[in-house]
């Protein structure tokens, strides 16, 4: 009787290997018979994304849509999936979204002890520098998808925060080597009063000493937006755009500093001079547009279309990098070991692939995603920047934006 | 006409097709268009267009059936194969694909096809005698490079998201194995031994030499060509000749074709072609190379024994694939 109780607690435990290792060996059939199969591995991703008070743009056709960024979250992690059935690995999105930096730090917090590490962050710039400083002690990166500002690259840089979302002087150089080539040098610069719009003038500044544009008029723009949707109001833009541009010095293009859409709109083909618009509104450089469609951007398109129902905006792209950065690392290293993932993502062996003809990599003084940009216009591509002829010693990626020799940054370590 | 001078008249003919032909007979060369909704076919003799086909939207993917008599054409946009008279240039009829047909290859024996479909992550499995789909194979991210091994038992996948070569068993249909390579694996191709899978990366810049027995890697080939950045060099259509000696690699945006040794895996040499060189075709006889150069609207033909670009040979808009008849 014993031995037979024996015999079936022996059999049950056999049972129990087998149940137990029963996954793995499915795996086994996935990842191929050449390998051990590899134990399941789960990487959870958080997007933390803070709920800012943003003015509505002028246009109804730019309203951001409530699942802007984390319906190109969920594609990364869809993406992620797809290779990590064949590798045992899974990748899962939680979302933590509010509108209080405290109450996000809080959120964050509380999912970091529960286990999360990597940390995809929509917010200002000064809530992600909260977040950063907040959780500098434990095993967390973040990976900062939507704030532009330099200063997060440069002088206020942190050791866990890497840039998907380009820096602004990424984007203004992008634009500026454009317009170097079409030979369009004399600016008339129209800024607004804004933080942002005072920074982004800063950098197109910056960009014309660079490659050899000169600002010859300077205004800005004073202006109370007031309410957005009205049944009337082009009569008074109509009057106001000619009037504010008249008497100019000689300039072959309006240059707008307007990053929160506040009243660039209004410039095309209403100056009083018959000129093309580019900065912010007109001609743009962005990191991702909805009509692109050269390598394979179409499927990469479609696919965005099929899950969220709309077209991919640029920061959908950017949270679609991020999570695809770390898709990326654990498929090459076969490992959801949290030092060696980052420690990869940041060497010079990693490699993204992006729909940008060229592979994206991180650089290794700031942790900014290096990576062509587009110059567009609303409905179209006009070209992609870096622009031929702008060389570099080491990948022409870097003359988009500081580059090492600039760089104020003196947190990250470069590595060897 | 009079009889000697009839006479007269065929031993001059014969005499000049005795100095020209070279080759023992004329090849046609089938390119699509992917901008101009053609396929130009050339002769290979007189390197020039002698027809081009109006068909579907977006063509990509062309090949012909083992018999040479029937051209498939991927027309991406479309959603579907488009089946031609490979001889008349007549419209047969549709084969059904799934979504966004890209590239796609026949079993050895001629029947199934098997279709790479990018947007839906599937390879579809497509009976062309009975014009239906038998079964679709999960794969990853984006299936692109269709590659079948000798004896028709391996089917292999890439997948331009995923970064792998998928390894089909063509029985059970099903994933046996699955090799990481570098990113953005574009075309898979067996040696005619079937002992080396050679599958290249886009983005990555390399091709990878896989034992298809062990799946080991058993080479990863890089390119270095003074003057051309590295970014610019994108490999992407990869030919090895029957003899297994010599593989061709075009190399994308660098406007280069390589040439490699397969014994040592050493490039001998960058072979200069026209603009965003992406797929190649050799003749049966091993002995010319055509590329299609997409940017610079042309197809560039190669002399594969002294290892020379002929000459640049202008097509549709965009030209992307390209096959050759077997005889």
């Amino acid at each position: 009787m014993r031995s037979s109780v024996l015999k079936t607690i022996c059999a049950l435990a056999v049972i129990s290997v087998l149940a137990g290792a029963s996954p793995a060996a499915f795996a086994g059939d996935a990842a191929g018979a050449a390998k051990p199969a590899d134990a399941k591995l789960t990487i959870p991703i958080l997007l933390a994304r803070e709920l800012r008070d943003i003015q509505p743009p002028l246009s109804l056709l730019d309203m951001a849509p409530a699942d802007d960024g984390v319906s190109g979250a969920k594609l990364g992690v869809a993406d992620n999936n797809t290779t990590g059935r064949f590798l045992n690995q899974e990748f899962n999105l939680d979302v933590v979204e509010n509108p209080k930096p405290e109450g996000l730090v809080a959120d964050v917090a509380a999912k970091v002890a529960a286990g999360s590490k990597f940390i995809v962050v929509d917010a200002s710039a000064t809530t992600l520098l909260t977040l950063a400083d907040a959780l500098k002690d434990k095993e967390v990166i973040l990976l900062n998808a939507a704030a532009p500002d330099d200063f997060l690259r440069e002088e206020q840089c942190r050791p866990n925060v890497m840039h998907t979302a380009p820096a602004r002087s990424m984007l203004t150089d992008a634009l500026t080597q454009y317009l170097v080539w079409k030979k369009w040098t004399k600016w008339f610069l129209v800024l607004g009063t804004r933080p942002e719009d005072l920074a982004y003038a800063a950098e197109l500044r910056r960009s014309a000493k660079r490659f050899g544009a000169a600002i010859v008029e300077e205004r800005t723009f004073q202006y109370d937006p007031g309410s957005r949707r009205t049944d009337g109001g082009f009569e008074q833009v109509q009057q106001q755009i000619p009037t504010f541009t008249q008497g100019a010095k000689a300039h072959d293009i309006v240059m707008v500093a307007d990053e929160g859409e506040l009243f660039g709109e209004y410039l095309p083909f209403r100056t009083w001079d018959p000129r093309p618009v580019a900065g912010t509104a007109g001609l743009t450089a962005t990191p991702w547009h909805p009509a692109l469609e050269l390598w394979g951007g179409t499927q990469f398109q479609n696919r965005f279309k099929k899950l969220a129902n709309r077209i991919m905006r640029p920061l959908d792209y950017n949270e679609w990098l991020a999570v695809r950065a770390v898709g990326e690392a654990a498929s090459r290293k076969r490992t959801g070991d949290f030092k060696e993932l980052v420690a990869y993502m940041r060497s010079k062996d990693f490699e993204l692939a992006g729909f940008k003809g060229v592979k994206t990599t991180f650089r290794d003084w700031n942790g900014q995603l290096r990576q062509p940009l587009l110059v567009v216009t609303p409905k179209m591509l006009v070209s992609v920047s870096p622009q031929p002829g702008f060389l570099h010693q080491v990948t022409e990626l870097d003359t988009l934006g500081y580059d090492r020799p600039e760089t104020r940054c003196k947190a990250y370590q470069p590595s060897k | 006409m009079t009889r000697i001078q009839t006479a007269y008249a065929t031993t001059l003919a014969l005499g000049l097709l005795a100095a020209t032909a070279a080759p023992a007979s004329a090849y046609r060369v089938f390119v699509s268009n992917e901008k101009e909704n053609t396929v130009s076919v050339i002769d290979s003799e007189k390197l020039e267009v002698v027809k081009t086909i109006k068909v579907g939207q977006r063509p990509r993917g062309i090949i012909l059936t083992h018999d040479g008599k029937r051209l498939f054409v991927c027309t991406s946009d479309d959603h579907v194969i488009q089946i031609y008279n490979a001889d008349t240039y007549e419209y047969i009829q549709n084969l059904p694909s799934g979504s966004d047909p890209e590239l796609m290859t026949l079993h050895p024996s001629g029947n199934p096809l098997y279709v790479a479909n990018e947007d839906d992550n599937l390879v579809t499995v497509v009976d062309v005698e009975k014009g239906a789909i038998l079964t679709e194979v999960p794969v990853g991210v984006e299936p692109e490079g269709m590659g079948i091994s000798p004896d028709g038992k391996v089917l292999v996948n890439t997948s331009e998201t995923t970064n792998m070569a998928h390894f089909i068993d063509t029985e059970t249909k099903k994933t046996f194995d699955n090799v990481l390579v570098d990113n953005r694996p574009r075309v898979a191709e067996f040696t005619s031994d079937g002992k080396q899978l050679w599958v290249s990366a886009e983005i990555g810049g390399t091709v990878t030499v896989i034992d298809p027995a062990t799946r080991k890697i058993l080479a990863k080939i890089a390119f270095d060509i003074p003057g051309v950045t590295k970014d610019a060099i994108q490999p992407v259509g990869v030919r090895i000749t029957k003899d297994t000696k010599k593989a061709f690699v075009a190399l994308g945006p660098a406007n280069r074709v390589a040439v490699i040794d397969t014994a040592t895996f050493k490039v001998e040499k960058y072979l200069l072609v026209g603009q965003r060189v992406w797929q190649l075709a050799l003749t049966p006889d091993d002995k010319m190379l055509f590329s299609t150069n997409g940017t610079s609207n042309d197809v560039s033909a190669i002399d594969v024994t002294n290892l020379k670009v002929l000459k640049s040979i202008k097509t549709g808009r965009y030209p992307w694939g390209v096959v050759v008849t077997p005889n």
